[in-house]
C-alpha cells in the first residue's frame, strides 16, 4: 500500500514537471510569436518602399511559395500522426513518422535556399530596398527557425532509436511537435501577407 | 485510472480529428491561391478574405493539432496566447496606423 501511494506520489510528480515544462515551452512560443509580429509590422510598413527596384509581384513564382505551402502543411500533419503513434507506444511508426516530416521539412528549407539565392542572383539582394531587407530579414528568421527545428528534431530521432520511448523523450517529441505546427502557423501568415499579397 | 486514460486519449485527438483538420487547412489554402491567381475579387476584398483565411488556418492549427485546449486547469497557456495576441494585433495594427499617416502604407 504504501509502496503503491509512494508510486503514485512519483508519477503526479513526474506528471506535473511535464506539464509545467509544456507551460514553459507555450510561453516561449508565445514570444516568438511577438518576434514575428514586429518583423510582420516592419515589413507590411516597407512593402511598398522598393526604391525604383523590383516588386513582389515581379520576384515571388507562384508555383513555388504554393509548393512551399503546402509541404509545410503536410509535414504538420505528419507530425501529429507522429504523436499518435507515439501514444500507442509504437516506436516504430513515431520514427518513421518523423523521418517523413524531417524530409518534407528539408524540402521546404531547399526550396527557400534555391529562392533566395535565384532572388540574389537576379540582384535582388537584402541591401537593394527597404522592402526587400524586411522581406528577407521576415522569410529568413522563419526559415532560420524551420532549420533549427530540423537539427532538432533529427537528434530526438537518434534519441529514440537508442532509449525507445520513455516519460522523458515523449516530453521531447510533443514539445518539437508543438513547435513544428508553431511554425506552420506563423508560415500560413508568410504565404498570406507576404506572398498572396504580394503578387495580387 | 480508465477514465484518466480515456481523457488522455481524448486529449491527444484521433487520427480522424487530424485528417480532418488536414483536409481543412488544405481547402483553406486553395481558396485564397484561386482568389489571388483568378482575379477573382476587388484588392481590398481580396485582402479581406485571405486574411479571414488566415486567421481561419491558424485557429485549425490550435486546435486541431496543437490542443489549446489540453492540460490542467487553469488554461495558463491559452491566457498567455491572449495575452501575447494582443500585443501582436498592438504591434502590428498600430505601425500601420501611424506609418500611415505618412502616406506610405499602401
Amino acid at each position: 500500500m504504501a509502496q503503491a501511494a509512494a508510486h503514485d506520489h512519483h508519477h503526479d510528480h513526474t506528471e506535473h514537471e511535464t506539464s509545467l515544462k509544456m507551460l514553459g515551452f507555450w510561453i516561449f512560443l508565445i514570444t516568438d510569436c511577438i518576434l514575428f509580429g514586429t518583423l510582420f509590422a516592419t515589413f507590411v510598413v516597407l512593402r511598398t518602399h522598393t526604391d525604383g527596384g523590383p516588386t513582389g509581384k515581379e520576384l515571388f513564382e507562384v508555383p513555388i511559395f504554393v509548393a512551399e505551402t503546402f509541404i509545410l502543411l503536410t509535414s504538420s500533419f505528419t507530425s501529429g500522426l507522429a504523436v499518435l503513434a507515439m501514444n500507442k507506444g509504437n516506436r516504430n511508426a513515431l520514427i518513421g513518422w518523423l523521418v517523413i516530416t524531417a524530409l518534407l521539412g528539408l524540402a521546404f528549407v531547399g526550396l527557400e535556399v534555391n529562392e533566395f539565392a535565384t532572388l540574389a542572383h537576379d540582384g535582388a539582394t537584402i541591401s537593394r530596398s527597404a522592402f526587400l531587407s524586411a522581406f528577407f530579414t521576415l522569410v529568413g528568421t522563419h526559415g532560420l527557425h524551420v532549420s533549427i527545428g530540423l537539427l532538432w528534431m533529427t537528434g530526438l530521432i537518434f534519441q529514440l532509436l537508442r532509449r525507445g520511448i520513455t516519460g522523458v523523450t515523449k516530453r521531447k517529441i510533443m514539445i518539437i511537435s508543438l513547435y513544428w505546427h508553431f511554425l506552420d502557423a506563423v508560415w500560413i501568415f508568410l504565404f498570406t501577407v507576404v506572398y498572396l499579397m504580394g503578387v495580387m | 485510472m480508465s477514465a484518466h486514460e480515456h481523457q488522455h486519449h481524448e486529449d491527444h485527438g484521433s487520427v480522424k480529428s487530424y485528417i480532418i483538420g488536414f483536409v481543412l487547412s488544405i481547402i483553406l489554402s486553395i481558396i485564397p491561391i484561386m482568389i489571388v491567381v483568378k482575379h477573382m475579387l476587388s484588392p481590398v476584398a481580396t485582402i479581406a478574405s485571405i486574411l479571414v483565411m488566415a486567421v481561419l488556418q491558424f485557429l485549425i492549427q490550435l486546435f486541431f493539432f496543437m490542443h489549446i485546449r489540453e492540460g490542467e486547469r487553469p488554461r495558463y497557456n491559452v491566457m498567455a496566447l491572449i495575452l501575447g495576441m494582443v500585443f501582436v494585433v498592438t504591434i502590428v495594427g498600430g505601425s500601420i496606423w501611424v506609418m500611415s499617416f505618412n502616406s506610405q502604407v499602401q
